[in-house]
């Protein structure tokens, strides 16, 4: 019997590691993702004075893989410095399973982000923030890059799939070379909206298509 | 292969009867020539006969003409073959017009979509939180334009039952072609051909322990249907292509073997399973109504977890069911038919879809329960949402 899984991702799936809530985080995100609906919530516990990630667990609202990832990233995480454990991508979280599914990444790729975020969180809240920059085309390519395309598990701008984007007056327009019907249209629309939003000077996003 | 799992996605596939192959064996291996070649030699007239004998049974099952029945791949293609076929048919004549609920199963929902590119006009009824279509909406809908109104039986996920009786009068007074997928109600519930005045109604026995691969199409006399796929001259010349004998040899027996009591035991289990569930395990809702719901279906919402998460748990434990999720589908799309019904994404993400058939027991419906029961425990465990300070 042969599950689009790995056996990595179903044994993580079925015994998950770092379960659950840390009183009194040092930093903590809740990612959500509106395309899927799945949710994850990391918890981090930072040794102040080497910058290492003492403790760290997560809690999962989603499917298979979401659960999995959130499992692994816990374990590649934890005893990292903040700088080490920011690097923690998706490709690395997915080799350590064994292989995710293309069509699975954007419900894995939160608890990447989900670890991400916990670590801004606690730099926000410790003062280690540089200055707020305001937001360039560049700033929305790299975000784009956390966008997946589902039918290939890679990012858009890596699949050539960003045709043009703009940044006019706190309006950002992304252009994304696929027909507005595509099986996966408004998927990726939620998922750039949900990147680029949160931008702190980005007041509106439009998403288009070329067909 | 492991051992068989307790199989509750029956809106999906059923096991077929053993019963159901007996009758079909002799079409593969003695009769096994088409129907066309009745003028060759004598096997052909055999295929002839046997296949004129499955039309007249699933005719005369709903009292229809046997010239009124059509053998098709599938209720997928039975419902291209209503939407393009009338489109084909009255488009350029009468007008380019289509109603459909919005809750409608893909095969009508997607041709639906596809004559809508081609420049037909669509128009969605909403239903309400059960699943219904309010039928003053669904009058004021039609205009003199309106060519078709497609409204399904019951609905594939939620199980709600439409009141097509009325829907297909209201349709013959207004004087509009009315289609209905009857997939998930054929021979679970009555089906009346002369009191549902429907002009094209889809049926399949892949849910009824048949075969699958045939399905059909009730086309009532005189109903304008313009051939819409190309090929040979079978089926009236309304559908081409070598005739499945032992597929609707199989259906006919299919349909055959369906008993009231049966269906009694079914509806059993559902209702039994849905009370222990919504009394037994917290913070889940019932999605499409109580009563009015095909007797083989429960689809219930487990808050605060995902349904593939469901699943597959539930997998490991030897039980198979079926999930509203998005990411159980391959669009990565919510469930539609529990974002029609009001629903919002997190309700979608929950939804489990239990369908009881023949082979199962109220043993196995106990057992699911108590499955489900653990399941949801451990997963809400493990969710940021939901938890009981």
């Amino acid at each position: 019997m042969k599950f689009p899984y790995s056996e990595k991702v179903l044994e993580h799936f079925k015994h998950p590691r770092n379960v659950g809530k840390i009183e009194n985080p040092d930093g903590n995100a809740l990612e959500g993702s509106p395309a899927c609906g799945d949710m994850v919530a990391v918890y981090i516990k930072v040794d102040s004075d080497t910058n290492r990630i003492e403790d760290v667990k997560f809690e999962s609202y989603g499917c298979a893989s979401n659960i999995a990832t959130g499992s692994i990233i816990t374990e590649l995480a934890k005893g990292k410095t903040l700088d080490e454990a920011k690097k923690i991508d998706w490709k690395e979280a997915s080799e350590a399973l064994g292989g995710l599914p293309p069509i699975k990444a954007h419900c894995s790729v939160l608890a990447v982000e989900g670890l991400r975020s916990a670590i801004q969180n606690y730099e926000e809240r410790h003062g280690l923030v540089k200055e707020r920059k305001a937001t360039t085309v560049e700033i929305v390519r790299n975000r784009l890059k956390r966008v997946m395309n589902p039918l290939s598990g890679l990012d858009l701008v890596r699949t050539n799939l960003v045709k043009d984007v703009e940044v006019h007056d706190g309006v950002v327009r992304v252009v994304i070379d696929i027909p507005s019907d595509h099986q996966f249209a408004n998927n990726i629309r939620d998922e750039i909206l949900e990147k680029i939003e949160p931008l702190w000077d980005v007041k509106q996003v439009v998403v288009e298509f070329t067909e | 292969m492991t051992e068989r799992p307790v199989f509750l996605d029956n809106a999906a596939a059923t096991r077929m009867d053993e019963r159901v192959l007996e009758a079909m064996k002799p079409y593969f291996f003695d009769v096994y020539s088409v129907a066309s070649s009745e003028f060759g030699y004598t096997l052909g007239i055999e295929s002839r006969e046997a296949l004129d004998r499955a039309r007249k049974t699933l005719a005369h099952y709903v009292g229809a003409a046997e010239d009124e029945f059509v053998f098709t791949s599938g209720s997928t293609e039975s419902g291209n073959m209503a939407l393009k076929g009338v489109a084909l048919a009255l488009g350029e004549k009468k007008g380019k017009h289509i109603i459909i609920s919005r809750i409608e199963d893909f095969p009508v929902l997607h041709s639906a979509k596809s004559l809508e590119k081609q420049g037909l006009s669509l128009t969605y009824l909403d239903v309400d939180h059960e699943g219904f279509v309010d039928l003053d909406k669904l009058r004021d809908a039609i205009t003199d334009k309106t060519i078709l109104v497609s409204i399904q039986h019951a609905n594939q996920e939620i199980g709600t039952v439409q009141d097509i009786e009325t829907i297909s009068r209201i349709c013959k007074e207004k004087e509009v072609l009315f289609h209905t997928d009857a997939s998930h109600t054929f021979t679970r519930l009555p089906l009346d051909f002369n009191k549902v005045t429907a002009d094209l109604i889809t049926v399949s026995p892949h849910t009824i322990h048949g075969p699958k691969g045939i399905g059909g199409l009730y086309i009532r006399k005189g109903t304008p249907v313009a051939k819409w796929m190309d090929g040979g001259f079978q089926e009236f010349n309304l559908r081409g292509g070598l005739e499945n004998i032992p597929g609707a040899v199989g259906f006919a027996r299919a349909v055959e073997l369906v008993t009231e009591e049966e269906t009694k035991t079914i509806q059993s289990m559902r209702d039994h399973l849905i009370d222990r569930v919504l009394a037994e395990i917290p913070d889940t809702t019932l999605n499409g109504p109580r009563w009015e719901r095909v007797p083989q279906n429960a689809n219930i919402s487990f808050h605060f977890v995902e349904g593939e998460s469901i699943t597959l748990h539930l997998d490991m434990r030897g039980f198979a069911v079926s999930t509203g999720s998005a990411c159980f589908s391959r669009s990565l799309e919510a469930s539609h038919v529990i974002m029609g019904i009001g629903g919002d994404h997190e309700r979608a993400h929950g939804s489990i879809r239990f369908t009881m058939g023949r082979y199962n027991d109220m043993d196995e419906v106990n057992a699911v329960v108590d499955a489900m029961s653990e399941v949801v425990h451990q997963l809400r465990e493990i969710s940021p949402l939901g938890k009981r300070e």
